[in-house]
């Protein structure tokens, strides 16, 4: 398909706030309105969003040297475990990590009030954190223990690095035993009593470009308010998915690797999760804007929550099990009815991701872009198309 | 017949007098009990719907206020904090009255409707932000 403008006509026009831009919420209406030639001429810019948890998350912090100097070999911040086999004051802090004598699941089903998304959380939100930090000691870097008391300003970087982000669809989960079931997807209620869903649908980045045309590695994102990027293809990235009529993924499939400066970011979209009998992690805003280049990315554009399929699976056995079994598929505009059918039975119907936030995402990122503030860039490399992910063999080892 | 929905907070506990059964039988108030903590020499609640005559209920408030009560007909026991409340909706198969709803399809933005909450408390498991709280 011949491009119609490119990256570089869409940037001068940003730069002279004169750029045409849309959320991926708005554009369908619009469309229908003006006639896909008509408005392919009109508009830049559609931006798209998602607010959702997003377990692989974290960031890497540097907190400057103390003295005398510390060579970290251990740390919590708030009593949550850092990564710190890296250099001397660099941590890496995951979304996922439990709190130092959290019960966990000892007291089933655990509450997991505090962990690693929190601390991020508060991190982001300006609040006063307690870093305790043990080492062995060396000659250039004798300190072998400390506490000290630090916020997001006294770091010289706080930088989000997120090695899986924005998943491009997403499974519903239920369940089918007589047991509860709590799971990263909420608590599910015993014999099909209801159903969760975890994607923002018709505004999701992903799913308003599914074969990767603008969104690829080097791509400048909205991460929950700072301007970021697209550092690599999510882990589990799956290029080569099931696909309906409309090319777009009824499975899990995409996924960004995304990463930006946790100092320029918004608390709004940074938020801790804790799940019941699961365990805790990170609620992410992302927003992604999609440029016009033509007609066929217009296009993919104006996808709608009906023409989207997400399969449900019954997280009592077949998720665990890893079986592979869909019991269905279901629409998200089936999901937000707020009520569905599956094998017959009227499920009710809950969900981890909040349209209401992204739809703040895309206006704020629209907003951005709209003065001048938000330039897109085009992406270095195009995400994998041919890929697929891979599972564990347990095996014996190789003689 | 009104039905009225009242929380009673006893500073400390007046478990000895049978005060619901006075209620019932004095006032001829119906009474369903949706929540309740009594623990001698602690303080307690009650939170109850109260079925009855409008005299009756207001008779029935009169003799309630005798003792060391403080009585609320307005006061909840489960506050839904909206600066945490993200909308995600999570909470919406688990709130069996229909006091978590989505407010507006365009937006799904979640409202708390209090009149609707029978304080089941289930939307405080369920929520993954510690939006819904207890205030007991
Ligand atoms: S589950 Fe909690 S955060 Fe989500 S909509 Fe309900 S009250 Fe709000
Ligand atoms: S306590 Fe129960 S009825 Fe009240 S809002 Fe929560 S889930 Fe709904």
């Amino acid at each position: 398909m011949k491009n119609i403008r490119t990256y570089e006509e869409i940037n001068a026009k940003i730069e002279s706030k004169k750029a045409v831009v849309l959320t991926a919420d708005e554009i369908m209406d619009y469309v229908d309105k003006k006639g896909l030639d008509q408005a392919v001429k009109e508009v830049d810019i559609v931006t798209t969003a998602t607010f959702g948890p997003m377990c692989s998350s974290g960031c890497f912090l540097n907190f400057g040297h103390s003295r005398p100097k510390i060579k970290i070999t251990e740390a919590w911040i708030n009593d949550v475990l850092v990564y710190s086999g890296i250099a001397a004051v660099d941590v890496y802090l995951g979304a996922t990590q439990l709190r130092h004598n959290d019960p966990a699941n000892m007291d089933y089903p655990g509450d997991f009030t505090y962990g690693g998304g929190h601390v991020i959380e508060d991190l982001v939100a300006g609040k006063e954190l307690q870093l305790f930090a043990l080492s062995y000691g060396t000659d250039d870097y004798p300190l072998r223990e400390l506490r000290t008391y630090f916020t997001i300003d006294d770091l010289n970087q706080a930088i989000m690095v997120n090695p899986r982000n924005c998943y491009q669809n997403y499974n519903v989960a239920i369940n089918c035993s007589e047991k509860p079931v709590y799971s990263y997807l909420g608590i599910l209620k015993p014999d099909m009593k209801n159903l969760t869903y975890c994607s923002a649908g018709q505004l999701s980045p992903l799913l308003n470009d599914p074969f990767f045309e603008t969104i690829g590695v080097g791509t400048r994102v909205w991460l929950a308010g700072a301007q970021g990027h697209v550092y690599a293809e999510g882990t589990q990235h799956t290029g080569v998915a099931d696909r309906g009529d409309n090319g777009v993924p009824r499975e899990g499939s995409g996924t960004l690797a995304l990463t930006g400066d946790m100092k320029k970011m918004n608390k709004e979209f940074i938020r801790g999760v804790s799940l019941k009998g699961y365990g805790v992690s990170l609620a992410v805003g992302v927003g992604i804007p999609i440029p016009i280049l033509n007609k066929e990315i217009l296009k993919h554009t104006l996808v709608r929550d009906k023409d989207i399929y997400g399969p449900v699976i019954d997280y009592s056995y077949d998720y665990p099990q890893k079986t592979g079994k869909i019991l269905c598929h279901l629409s998200y505009e089936q999901l937000r009815s707020g009520e569905v059918t599956v094998l017959g039975r009227k499920v009710a119907v809950s969900s981890l991701s909040s349209y209401t936030k992204a739809l703040e995402a895309a206006n704020l990122l629209m907003d951005e872009i709209k003065r001048g503030e938000f330039l897109l860039s085009r992406p270095l490399q195009r995400l994998p198309v041919d890929i697929k992910c891979k599972s564990m063999i347990i095996k014996e080892k190789t003689e | 017949m009104i039905t009225k929905k009242l929380m009673l907070f006893f500073p400390k506990c007046e478990v000895e007098k049978p005060i619901v059964y006075h209620l019932i039988k004095d006032y001829n108030l119906k009474i369903n009990l949706i929540r309740a903590k009594i623990t001698p020499e602690e303080y307690g609640y009650l939170v109850m719907d109260i079925t009855g005559k409008e005299e009756d209920i207001e008779r029935g408030l009169e003799y309630v206020k005798g003792f060391d009560v403080n009585v609320n007909a307005t006061y909840r026991g489960l506050r839904h904090n909206e600066e945490k409340c993200t909308d995600c909706g999570n909470c919406l198969s688990h709130c069996p009255s229909g006091a978590l709803v989505v407010e507006d399809s365009k937006t799904r933005k979640i409202i708390f409707k209090p009149d609707k909450c029978i304080e089941c408390l289930a939307c405080i498991r369920a929520c993954p932000f510690n939006a819904c709280i207890s205030i007991f």
